[in-house]
């Protein structure tokens, strides 16, 4: 499987946020996206999860079969937000998000104490700090089966500790043949990534 | 890197899609009962409207049990529309709409929107179509006519669910769009009122036959049961930003 940009482009109202991108990410491998703020980074990933229209060239999965014919069908979204319901307990919400994406991976109770939520599984998803809060969200990347991640800062709000054990999760999706494509500030501490750095076209 | 998949990664074969309308059906209904989840609104609203009609119109029974149904029909379109900015709102501020949409390419977005509509008037408008003939009896509605509007309710109001979730979905991105949608949804739910009306009274009024409106209520629902969530599904798929 095999994830290719080629001269992608990508827009945010009209406004050109990069121009001719290329990319292309196989199984077991990593690309970090950086930049300075406003370079596009979270647009790319916006436009390679398909919630944004292409603005040029093009993006494709190769190999993906029948199973994940697009890379939307492929991919774990993990944006800014973290979608979770705030009323809704934390287990809850994990086990809606388990049973909505389809092809069930972990448990909700295997993948929350991976996370270190067993615990407090049972509390509504409002009442958690934010470093917590992003922990829930990570814990939905392990209860269904996705061979691309698509992470956008996604150790924003972690403590080094939890910063860690989420490189630890992330190499162990690579070593299963895991993709991953990550926009970050901080070095996540993956071995062997590639970089692509954003916003040498003068538009950042 | 060897383009090859490990077993670890291979997806199960393609399953039906029942297993996850029925999760996003159970968690749109906790979320609508829970804390703030607004369920009580529609029918509170509903009953705030009709309880109080009596009071403007006087003492006169006649005159009420004539109106009756029409006071019924306006009250629950009016409580219906009530917390249908919320419908796709809601998940867009906590970024779970960018997953439903995402999901579109394993499942149509027509149907999550679907189920979001259904889940929407088990929730709100279910109470208020079982409120209606308690309401009737403030009315001094005969029971025939209580009986005929709360049927014309039960299969005339998921209608207005179903155009909701098109103008919800048109205003999704605006934060005070609550008022927008009920203006962009009236007009397209007056038909449901008309046909909803006229047969709640041809129960009633002997010539007037009560089947035909009837059926044009429930044809009504079922078109916009298709064309209201594939424009919903049309809009949210392009208000991504």
């Amino acid at each position: 499987m095999r994830l290719i940009a080629e001269k992608l482009s990508g827009e945010r109202g009209g406004q050109p946020v990069f121009a001719d991108v290329d990319f292309s990410l196989g199984a077991g491998e990593a690309v970090t996206v950086t930049g300075p703020n406003g370079s596009g980074k979270s647009t790319l990933l916006r436009v390679v999860a398909g919630l944004l229209a292409v603005a040029g060239g093009k993006v494709r999965l190769e190999g993906g079969g029948e199973a994940f014919p697009t890379v939307a069908s492929a991919a774990h979204y993990l944006g800014h937000l973290n979608a979770m319901k705030p009323t809704l307990s934390v287990a809850e919400n994990l086990a809606f998000w388990r049973d909505f994406s389809g092809d069930a991976d972990m448990g909700v109770g295997e993948a929350l104490e991976t996370v270190g939520l067993g615990a407090i599984d049972h509390l509504p998803f409002g009442y958690l700090s934010t470093g917590q809060k992003r922990r829930a969200a990570i814990a939905r990347l392990l209860v269904s089966r996705r061979p691309l991640w698509l992470l956008d800062e996604p150790t924003s709000g972690l403590d080094a500790r939890s910063a860690q054990q989420f490189t630890a999760l992330m190499e162990r999706h690579r070593a299963g043949g895991g993709m991953i494509l990550a926009a970050t500030h901080l070095p996540l501490g993956l071995a062997g990534v590639a970089e692509l750095r954003m916003g040498e076209l003068g538009y950042a | 890197m060897p383009a090859t998949t490990t077993p670890a990664l291979r997806a199960d074969p393609p399953r039906k899609g029942e297993g996850k309308v029925r999760a996003l059906f159970l968690r749109e209904l906790k979320l609508a009962t829970r804390a703030g989840g607004g369920a009580l609104t529609g029918v509170l609203f509903f009953l705030a409207v009709v309880a109080t009609m009596p009071f403007a119109l006087g003492p006169d029974l006649n005159l009420l049990a004539r109106i009756g149904p029409a006071v019924l029909w306006i009250g629950a379109l009016l409580a219906s529309l009530l917390g249908l900015d919320r419908l796709f709102q809601a998940d867009r501020e906590d970024g779970s709409l960018d997953l439903l949409v995402m999901s579109s390419d394993r499942h149509m977005l027509a149907l999550t929107v679907l189920t979001k509509c259904l889940a929407h008037w088990t929730a709100s408008v279910l109470p208020l179509v079982i409120a209606a003939p308690v309401l009737g009896l403030v009315l001094n509605m005969e029971p025939v006519a209580i009986g005929a509007t709360a049927l014309t309710l039960l299969v005339g109001t998921p209608a207005i669910a179903f155009v909701g979730a098109a103008g919800a979905a048109v205003a999704v991105s605006l934060p005070r769009g609550g008022l927008l949608v009920s203006v962009l949804v009236l007009p397209l739910a007056i038909p449901v009122l008309i046909f909803g009306v006229s047969a709640s009274y041809a129960a009633v009024n002997e010539p007037d036959p009560f089947l035909p409106p009837f059926l044009i209520l429930a044809a009504l629902t079922m078109f916009l049961a298709v064309i209201g969530p594939a424009a919903a599904a049309l809009a949210l798929r392009y208000s991504a930003d």
